[in-house]
């Protein structure tokens, strides 16, 4: 899991020119001591015993990985889906979590607080923290939480206290707010859960190396079923981006492997209505790290907008700003519209109600032209129970 | 630099205050400057309001989005304060996030600065070490005060680190919140603020966050060479607007 890479995370936290921690001094101390102990406590023995054991016994790992044949038909090609909607609480944010929370174990904190957009990460960071018997704040924009009812609701009857963000668009950036304003009122006691591959260093690298796991498993499984012992393509969706940092993690140095990471543009790139943070190509400072971010001329953060509340973010990991910096990603962009097609497809034609978020890496398939003997990755990162609303609303089911 | 170096050669319980660009109406920058001086501060702190203010408690939130909503930005900021010097003369500090004045040009911005007579720039979330690399030379250059955070986590070694590098003053943050929070200064405080003056700093101290009556203001006076009073300023400014009665009463009860 150490492996360094010019497509990783140097000393300070930079992925080439991006990353970093722009934090105000009040939050230096937290940043500095989970800088010096987390990848430490991260290659301990301890922890590795008890985080394989806890992924494998209680999120469900291994994942599979699927031969969607009727798809690959379709598609003339070779197309596998990595299944994190199978594991518990239905999406890939519980590697993250379970994480992060022996982390926080380790390190003598009781208090965990985390953001929340439409309630995922916060599901999953309350599951974690009933799970190991630790207090749980989590901070969910006054408008998410009348949109995501059942998730409030989850989080709640997992012990965990909701608290609305007010401020601002009250949304998840507002809430990412809440929750450092918390972390700064609180710096002992404390530890902040970041949900995604976002906020100043070490996080972004953290989580990737959390969310790892799923480009383990991958290499495993590939080699497995086919004669190579490498994918031709991963494809992953990505909004702050923490189910594609953990597909593409171990195949970062294998340029072999074709890495394409799929952004929200809601209503279209050019609509103003979108979420499509690289393509609209800003640079600036965003909840701590330096990346692409979406900003007025005056360099005020604007609201994102996607159908997939888990896209809906006006940053993105600088981890990903780099890969598209560097050429080692391709990233594309999928409407709400190509996303919804794409998951009645792959419903009608495997099987499978995906979440809205990997619908838009579904989506891609549309986009791109392989091969027929190739194989093709596609993270599942989370599955569609949660989206039923707007698919019934969508479709008229 | 020289307004700030005098005012602290020269004076004891310095009382500066923060209010927000454009608030409560977008023309109220300069009369708010105005009234501070003809009601006795000594120092002015003019917030440039930001979208994702992480640093302020409810009070400096809601009074940076109604001046985003009142269509206040940097550009406008530097147009209203164009011609300030003509009759303001204590110093004038900025103090803002880093992303709307990286997004300006951080060089330009320095520029403008000097140009109409700003005396110091605070930006909480510019790293200490980015500072140093990139952009203490262009403050040194432009005589611009670049004026640094110290909270009671802050180690002794890094607040000399940071004492080395600083022009002006230090920011000596009261307590571990945000701005606007508890209103009197506790044993453990104190312990901090001598804690501090023990450590034979060369730049002068002002404590700022929880400073917002005469109470609270005296007290920090006895452990620095004065305070800021950001949020009660800012709750006086939405009740009563840029009333110059009002202005120079808070500030009176303040000082005396």
């Amino acid at each position: 899991m150490s492996k360094q890479s010019k497509y990783q995370a140097d000393e300070k936290g930079m992925y080439g020119r991006f990353g970093g921690a722009y934090i105000p001094e009040m939050l230096y101390p937290n940043i500095e001591n989970l800088k010096k102990v987390y990848k430490e406590i991260i290659d301990s023995p301890a922890f590795q015993q008890e985080y394989k054991a806890l992924l494998k016994d209680y999120v469900g790992r291994p994942s599979p990985l699927y031969l969607a044949k009727r798809l690959s038909d379709k598609y003339q090609t070779n197309v596998y889906l990595k299944r994190e909607d199978l594991n518990h609480t239905g999406a890939h944010k519980i590697n993250n979590t379970v994480g992060q929370i022996l982390i926080a174990k380790h390190m003598g904190k009781q208090r965990i607080i985390a953001e929340t957009g439409a309630g995922q990460h916060g599901v999953a960071t309350a599951t974690a923290c009933a799970l190991m018997g630790l207090q749980c704040v989590v901070y969910m924009g006054e408008v998410d939480i009348k949109r995501q009812a059942p998730n409030v609701a989850r989080m709640k009857m997992l012990g965990a206290e909701v608290k609305a963000a007010t401020s601002g668009s009250k949304t998840l950036k507002d809430a990412t707010n809440e929750a450092l304003r918390d972390w700064i009122c609180n710096p002992e006691d404390t530890f902040y859960l970041i949900g995604s591959v976002v906020g100043p260093h070490p996080y972004p690298d953290m989580v990737a190396r959390l969310q790892a796991v799923i480009s383990e498993e991958i290499k495993l499984q590939i080699s497995e079923k086919t004669s190579k012992d490498y994918p031709d393509y991963v494809i992953a969706c990505v909004g702050g981006g923490s189910n594609a940092a953990g597909s593409f993690y171990h195949f970062l140095d294998d340029e072999k492997v074709k890495l394409v990471a799929v952004e929200a543009s809601g209503m279209g790139v050019d609509s103003g209505e979108t979420a499509a943070t690289i393509a609209l190509g800003d640079m600036g400072i965003i909840h701590g790290s330096k990346t692409f971010l979406m900003q007025s001329e005056d360099g005020q953060i604007t609201e994102p907008y996607s159908i997939s509340a888990g896209l809906d973010y006006p940053g993105i990991g600088p981890q990903h700003a780099h890969l598209f910096d560097t050429g080692r990603a391709q990233f594309l962009s999928a409407t709400d519209k190509e996303a919804l097609d794409a998951a009645l497809q792959l419903t009608q034609l495997e099987g499978i109600i995906p979440a809205l978020e990997s619908a838009h890496a579904l989506a891609a398939l549309n986009k791109m032209q392989f091969q027929k003997d190739e194989a093709v990755v596609i993270t599942l990162s989370g599955r569609g129970d949660k989206d039923m609303a707007t698919y019934m609303e969508r479709f008229g089911f | 630099m020289n307004r700030l170096k005098k005012l602290f050669e020269s004076q004891e319980n310095i009382c500066s205050v923060y209010y927000t660009a454009g608030y409560p109406t977008v023309n109220d920058t300069m009369p708010v400057l105005e009234a501070l001086q003809e009601g006795g501060a000594d120092l002015v702190e003019i917030g440039m309001p930001f979208s994702d203010p992480l640093a302020d408690g409810p009070t400096i939130q809601a009074s940076s989005e109604q001046a985003l909503d009142n269509g206040m930005s940097i550009q406008l900021l530097f147009e209203q304060l164009e011609t300030m010097r003509e009759s303001i003369t204590i110093p004038v500090v900025l103090m803002g996030y880093f992303n709307p004045v990286f997004k300006f040009g951080v060089e330009k911005f320095i520029g403008k600065c000097q140009e109409i007579g700003v005396d110091g720039v605070i930006i909480p979330d510019l790293p200490f070490d980015e500072y140093r690399e990139l952009y203490e030379n262009l403050f040194n250059e432009a005589g611009i005060a670049n004026i640094f955070l110290i909270t009671p986590q802050t180690s002794d070694e890094r607040i000399r680190l940071i004492d080395a590098h600083s022009t002006g003053f230090i920011y000596v943050v009261s307590s571990a919140s945000v701005t606007g929070a508890k209103q009197n200064v506790q044993q453990n405080q104190i312990d901090y603020f001598n804690r501090v003056n023990s450590l034979g700093l060369q730049r002068p101290r002002l404590i700022g966050f929880g400073i917002g009556n005469r109470d609270t203001f005296a007290t920090a006076c006895q452990h620095a060479a004065g305070a800021i009073i950001g949020s009660a300023f800012v709750k006086l400014l939405g009740e009563h607007g840029a009333d110059k009665q009002q202005i120079k009463a808070f500030i009176n009860t303040i000082k005396n």
